[in-house]
């Protein structure tokens, strides 16, 4: 007997998985809301609007970091590019909410304005369109990933060689943005926005529903990915990434496995940059400068490659240290993270989760 | 997550669909394996140059269908790399290569050869260490090989029953939930056989595969290849005396990339010539 897909998606997490995003989604959909909305500002246990922003951004990377893991530590392809799309969904979105900002309806975003442009170009056309812009986050980033990962897959780069590749691709489009030309705002991008579906975007429940949004999709993708990385795909990609030449002496083309999930990465770049744009209030080109996606390698490799939660885990680590120390030594902060990045590399190859289940090893060997 | 699955379906139509590759992949392979006229594997006039050293020149070899071939020759003799040819790996410089009457082997891809019917052992065992035992047959295994059919898999019960009984073959079925790379080196180079069998080639090239056994493993895969011969077609590299002898079949020396001798081990090893490559002069 064949089993269903939607079951074989449901048993790839074992019960104290699905025990553990359910905590996670009631804590994101229920509680949160309430220490926020319901406990008074002057109690000890409000959630202010700070902290709201900055764990829905912390989601935002956190959901980078999986789709990063999947293309580095399942794939065995470092990309150090993948600030760009995560960018690129960013933008998209944020067209919609510069549309949304403007004065009356059919109005040139203000940047336009200034510029003393008469009319939208053409690839604006649309943006007014909530569910247009919905398929730009996703065809965009699916796109530019593809032509991109075609013609290098093909020529079969790999390793080091691929890894600067994707950085010169970001670094390119950053200068790109950059220019008041290429018509997304330039060096200050977008920002100013006031509404999005016609809600205040600086209302607290405007801000609570895309925190919740952010939780449900992190905790989606978690569960497509490990499906995913169970399924006999995921163990295809292990295997191209142990040793390619030999799964094509099987009979597998890498090509198209690599291609696959290349894709599927800088979707969830992009959706997660279009979950950011609105709850940040800001998009530039400095997202895709290649020290941001080095930042995101940076983040999976402390919580560990190949175990979906280790990036996530990793990302929360690294942000929150962040936002202390830049309000607390903002000048030690690039020190911290290059001795992290080190200590890391050189003691904790698995990063924490490998740590995690070392203690657990020797513990188990102990009792 | 529909945008997604069209993409991936576009990317996925450049390859046939169906469970036997080879046999749709007419627009890629000059028509079907035809082994009607008894020959499995035709190199004629092979040349290979590194930078000017010739690893194969103009090597002409023929194995028939359902033959046990056993290929020696001293190291550089132009094995591997006749293999390399063979696989899709390395191309000639000039020459031809055909499987069966009608495949032109020097067009094909790597996992097009590996499609229509050739299988490879490499020298070294190249196993999948992280997967278990169970997984690197599962991957082997004659299927459809795709990314879609991929993500879709399910091992349907007749599928499991084929990996059970060639665990059984190879006598890893205790080990089949282990990671492959505990297993010691004789039962790596089990599997390795065991995952050549799974993807149920024409045609077997196996380099050096009883290199680290133990005399009694050895004699075990002598008896296996002697009961494979007849339905597939097996070219063997050995340097191991013995392990040929009991094959019994056919031999072929070659040196400096070329044929240098043929025939059945006795008359080859009382060749002055081979004597002579093989002693020194």
């Amino acid at each position: 007997m064949r089993k269903p897909l939607t079951l074989r998606v449901l048993s790839s997490l074992d019960s104290k998985g699905w025990l553990a995003l359910g905590i996670f989604l009631a804590l994101a959909l229920i509680l949160v809301p309430v220490l926020n909305l319901a406990v008074p500002e002057d109690s000890a246990f409000h959630m202010s609007a700070y902290a709201i922003t900055l764990i829905g951004k912390i989601m935002c990377y956190a959901l980078v970091a999986v789709a990063m893991d999947l293309i580095w530590g399942y794939g065995g392809i470092l990309s150090l590019g993948h600030g760009l799309f995560f960018a690129l969904g960013g933008y998209a979105f944020g067209m919609y909410l510069m549309r949304q900002a403007g004065s009356d309806a059919g109005a040139l975003p203000a940047f336009m304005i200034f510029l003393d442009w008469k009319e939208l170009p053409w690839f604006w056309l649309g943006s007014d369109s909530f569910v247009w812009v919905i398929l730009l986050v996703v065809v965009v980033p699916a796109l530019v990933a593809f032509v991109f990962g075609y013609f290098a897959f093909r020529s079969r780069i790999k390793g080091v060689y691929f890894s600067i590749i994707t950085q010169a691709l970001t670094y390119a489009a950053m200068l790109l943005f950059f220019r008041n030309e290429t018509g997304f705002g330039g060096n200050n991008g977008f920002t100013d926005f006031r509404l999005v579906l016609e809600h205040s975007i600086t209302s607290p429940q405007t801000r609570l529903v895309l925190f919740g949004l952010t939780a449900i999709m992190l905790a989606a993708t978690l569960v497509f990915s490990r499906w995913l990385v169970t399924s006999k795909f995921g163990r295809v990609l292990t295997a191209i990434r142990d040793s390619e030449s030999r799964m094509m002496f099987i009979g597998y083309n890498p090509l198209w496995y690599k291609l696959f999930i290349w894709v599927v990465s800088a979707v969830l770049c992009g959706i997660a940059g279009a979950l950011y744009v609105p709850q940040v209030g800001i998009i530039n080109p400095s997202e895709m400068s290649p020290a941001n996606s080095i930042e995101i390698a940076i983040w999976v490799a402390v919580g560990g490659r190949a175990t979906l939660i280790g990036p996530v885990i990793g990302a929360f680590v690294v942000n929150l240290a962040k936002s202390w120390f830049t309000v607390s030594f903002p000048e030690y902060w690039l020190f911290f993270l290059g001795l992290l990045f080190i200590v890391v590399t050189l003691m904790l190859p698995q990063g924490l989760v490998g740590l995690w289940k070392k203690l657990m090893l020797k513990k188990g060997v102990a009792a | 997550m529909n945008a997604l699955n069209t993409t991936a379906e576009a990317l996925l139509d450049d390859r046939p669909s169906g469970s036997d590759g080879a046999d749709q992949m007419g627009h890629l392979v000059t028509g079907e394996l035809d082994l009607s006229h008894g020959v499995a594997l035709y190199l004629d006039d092979i040349t290979v140059s590194f930078d000017g050293f010739r690893a194969l020149n103009k090597l002409n070899l023929t194995i028939d269908a359902g033959e046990l071939r056993c290929i020696i020759g001293p190291n550089g003799a132009g094995k591997t790399t006749m293999m390399d040819v063979i696989t899709g790996k390395t191309r000639p410089d000039s020459g031809s290569a055909f499987f069966g009457q009608t495949m032109d082997l020097t067009r094909l891809t790597e996992p097009e050869i590996a499609h229509a019917g050739i299988g490879r052992k490499f020298q070294k065992p190249t196993i999948f260490e992280n997967h278990s035992v169970f997984e690197n047959l599962e991957l082997a295994m004659k299927t459809d090989k795709r990314v879609w059919k991929s993500l879709l898999a399910w091992l349907a019960a007749d599928e499991r029953d084929r990996i059970a009984e060639t665990l059984r073959l190879i006598r890893l079925d205790k080990e089949a939930d282990r990671p492959a790379g505990l297993l010691s080196h004789g039962q790596k180079q089990w599997l390795e056989i065991g995952m050549l069998l799974m993807q149920e080639p024409k045609l077997l090239l196996l380099d050096e595969p009883v290199a680290g056994m133990t005399d009694d493993e050895t004699m075990r895969t002598a008896e296996l290849f002697v009961s494979l011969a007849g339905k597939h077609s097996l070219v063997v590299v050995e340097h191991d005396m013995a392990f040929i002898e009991k094959l019994g079949g056919k031999v072929t020396v070659l040196h400096e990339g070329s044929v240098l001798a043929e025939g059945n081990l006795a008359t080859v090893q009382n060749d002055p010539r081979v004597i002579e490559v093989y002693l020194g002069r």
